[in-house]
């Protein structure tokens, strides 16, 4: 691949727009995803160092609001697994794969 | 049978079951480079088994049970920014990593850069944060094999850390990435087993009912707010007269959210966990694995919840702290500094320690709080109690369990420095890109005796310091260090090699300098430097965890030897991009 003649098509493949849509795809799914789960992550830590009068009301018995919080970061890493697992899976890894053997059929392989 | 004989044995079958397993492995290693990734060969569950099996390591087991044990709810906090990190790696590095790269981080890092200056960066940066890692987990295997085999006697003690070192070098040297990945997986399946164990029996003794469990652990504990945020990190600081200290209660707060930072940002900054991802031969499988250890990691955090405040609920609260604050002839005192006596007056020492009621035994006060031993503890009261056969039993168990796991990760450990030492230090920086495959391997394997050496002798040396102080350490480093080297790599176009080399540096320096002027060293009775006496301070920064500011501060180095570089890599980084979303040439060394 470090071949002279096969140089261009990386840069080819990049200005695809097979390759721009596989690109947005994974950026639009994941970038804001990050950002959210991130931003959910610290408000619970925020709400936990900062409000501590509303995360130590009982919700149930023992168990009080710091508890709930917790336990649905645990809820929310679950579902954003298996959320980004579909969209993979349904929307990424068949133009990917098809870009690959493109790609590597360009490449001579 | 004593527990002791019995944890023995059972780690020995362990110990005998697992070289079998990576003997085996290096027989069916074909090639030199399957010394490495494991040949690329492991399933998305395999490697999700294996991932689980590096990453929850002593402190994760014995650490977070034993602080929830005391210190309540704080405790859960590690168990959540040790889950949600996995959305980082799921989201944004597995499947790209696994796609661009071969061997090490810095193959990644090196991609479309200069080759010497970034290699070296990040195997200079991969060895720190492996070393301390390394350091937590054999100072933790001395710990917990002096409380669980009464073996208090120092040099038996060394002869055990030893042992590890040369265990792990064994695992690493003969079986390479494939024997090291079946200890993880070995070490994974049995550690779900034995904590699955013990959370059935420790809910089965609250009839399946949470609420009571934790009404349990607050009235055992003694301690009414053992439920709320607030007992260990983010205090709500009183000064002298009682009234609220405002700065020193916004210092701990922020402290709490730097750790908090720390922890969801380090672990996909970890170069043992990253070069796991070079082990199956797909993105799509990098990212099954990525899920199956979600799934396993979240399960077993979820169970500290039962193991910790079943530790606070069930154990003796005097026999989970352990040592107690003595005076000058060996008496207990309280927390005033009274001697605790009886009603004539004697007062009471670690030798009558067994006949003080239990209103005295409330006025003790510990000293040792890492609560390392909760878990083993619970496991022995769920069994039956001391001086029963079934908690004999189910202390060996879980003992010898506890062993295995520092085992499978310290090997983990290991392999990562000699592979980063030996493809990017040797092959790449010190050979410039013209050792064979066999030279490689023959440095890894030499390296990772050296780094094993090291690490046993620091650890013999290491021992009083506390294992969490030297996991934040590494968590903090590789936050700062590596992960804003690795996502500028994978996404932003611009990036380039001053960038690389001051992005880890400008982390892994700045992490390290803000730790040698924190609390952590100086300036309190628990720092490494105890302050007792006039004992020298400079504790000029107020945090425990650097991450808060260290973190930012490898980002915005990164950013800034970026754009007063004029280096391009426009090319290059075509490469690096389609490479990264499509698994072309998948494998295959990018030359120069």
């Amino acid at each position: 691949m470090s071949d002279p003649q096969h140089d261009g098509i990386w840069e080819e493949t990049q200005n695809s727009p097979e390759f721009k849509e596989l690109k947005r795809r994974f950026r639009s799914f994941a970038f804001p995803l990050t950002i959210a789960f991130l931003a959910w992550y610290f408000l619970y830590v925020i709400l936990t160092a900062f409000a501590r009068d509303f995360v130590n009301q009982p919700v149930l018995g023992n168990i009080n609001v710091a508890f709930v919080l917790g336990l649905l970061q645990f809820v929310t890493t679950f579902i954003i697994a298996w959320l980004y697992e579909r969209h993979s899976s349904s929307k990424l890894d068949a133009p990917s794969e098809a870009l690959r053997d493109k790609v590597e059929k360009g490449l001579g392989k | 049978m004593s527990h002791t004989l019995l944890s023995t044995i059972l780690f020995l079958i362990f110990v005998a079951l697992t070289l079998v397993l990576v003997i085996r492995a290096s027989r069916s290693n074909k090639q030199s480079s399957d010394f490495f990734d494991g040949g690329a060969s492991f399933s998305g569950f395999q490697n999700g088994l294996a991932i689980a099996g590096d990453y929850m390591s002593a402190a994760s087991f014995l650490g977070i049970a034993g602080t929830i044990a005391l210190f309540g709810y704080d405790g859960f906090l590690y168990s959540i920014g040790f889950l949600v990190a996995w959305l980082v790696a799921l989201l944004l590095i597995a499947e790209p990593l696994r796609n661009s790269g071969r061997f090490t981080m810095g193959d990644v890092l090196a991609f479309r850069m200069r080759q010497r200056p970034v290699r070296t960066a990040s195997a200079t940066s991969t060895v720190v944060v492996s070393i301390f890692y390394l350091l937590a987990q054999m100072v933790g295997a001395g710990a917990l094999v002096s409380l669980l085999l009464g073996i208090t006697d120092p040099v038996a003690k060394n002869w055990i850390i030893a042992g590890v070192g040369v265990l792990m070098i064994l695992y690493v040297t003969i079986g390479g990435m494939k024997g090291t990945t079946y200890v993880q997986i070995v070490k994974a399946f049995l550690l779900m087993i034995g904590a699955t164990l013990m959370t059935v029996l420790v809910l089965w003794h609250f009839n399946f009912n949470v609420s009571d469990l934790l009404g349990a652990a607050v009235k055992n504990s003694g301690n009414a707010s053992l439920l709320n945020p607030g007992q260990k990190f983010g205090k709500d600081v009183l000064d002298a007269a009682g009234n609220p200290d405002i700065f020193h209660s916004i210092v701990s707060k922020l402290d709490l959210i730097s750790l908090g930072l720390a922890l969801v940002l380090g672990t996909a900054g970890l170069p043992h966990i990253l070069i796991r991802f070079y082990t199956v031969p797909t993105a799509k499988a990098a990212r099954k694995s990525v899920n199956w250890a979600i799934g396993n990691i979240g399960f077993f955090y979820l169970m500290t919840i039962a193991l910790g405040f079943g530790a606070a609920a069930l154990v003796d609260r005097v026999s989970l702290l352990r040592g107690f604050k003595v005076d000058a002839t060996g008496c207990f005192i309280d927390a005033n500094g009274k001697a605790i006596a009886d009603a004539s007056g004697t007062c009471f020492n670690a030798d009558s320690l067994a006949t003080m009621g239990a209103d005295l035994k409330k006025l003790l006060v510990p000293v040792d709080l890492s609560g390392n031993v909760a878990a083993p503890q619970l496991a022995e009261f769920l069994g039956g109690g001391s001086g029963s056969t079934g908690g004999a039993v189910m202390l060996a168990i879980i003992g010898a369990i506890a062993f295995a796991t520092i085992l499978a990760v310290v090997a983990g450990l290991t392999l990562a420095s000699s592979s980063s030492f030996a493809h990017d230090l040797y092959a790449n920086v010190i050979k410039r890109g013209t050792a064979t495959p066999e030279q490689e391997v023959r440095v890894a394997k030499i390296a990772a005796i050296a780094i094993g050496a090291v690490a046993i002798v620091l650890a013999i040396a290491a021992q009083t310091l506390n294992v969490a102080f030297l996991v934040a350490i590494a968590f903090a480093i590789a936050a700062s260090g590596n992960l804003p080297a690795v996502l500028y790599s994978l996404y932003w176009k611009r990036f380039n090699t001053r960038g690389a080399v001051w992005a880890i540096y400008g982390g892994l320096i700045s992490a390290l300098i803000l730790l040698f002027f924190s609390p952590v060293v100086t300036g309190t009775p628990t720092s490494l430097i105890p302050l007792v006496g006039d004992a020298p301070r400079w504790d000029l920064f107020p945090l425990q965890n650097p991450g808060i500011v260290s973190i930012p501060l490898g980002f915005i180095a990164g950013w800034l030897g970026t754009i007063t570089s004029n280096e391009r890599n426009v090319q290059k980084y075509a490469e690096l991009e389609v490479r990264s979303l499509t698994g072309a040439a998948i494998g295959k060394a990018v030359q120069h």
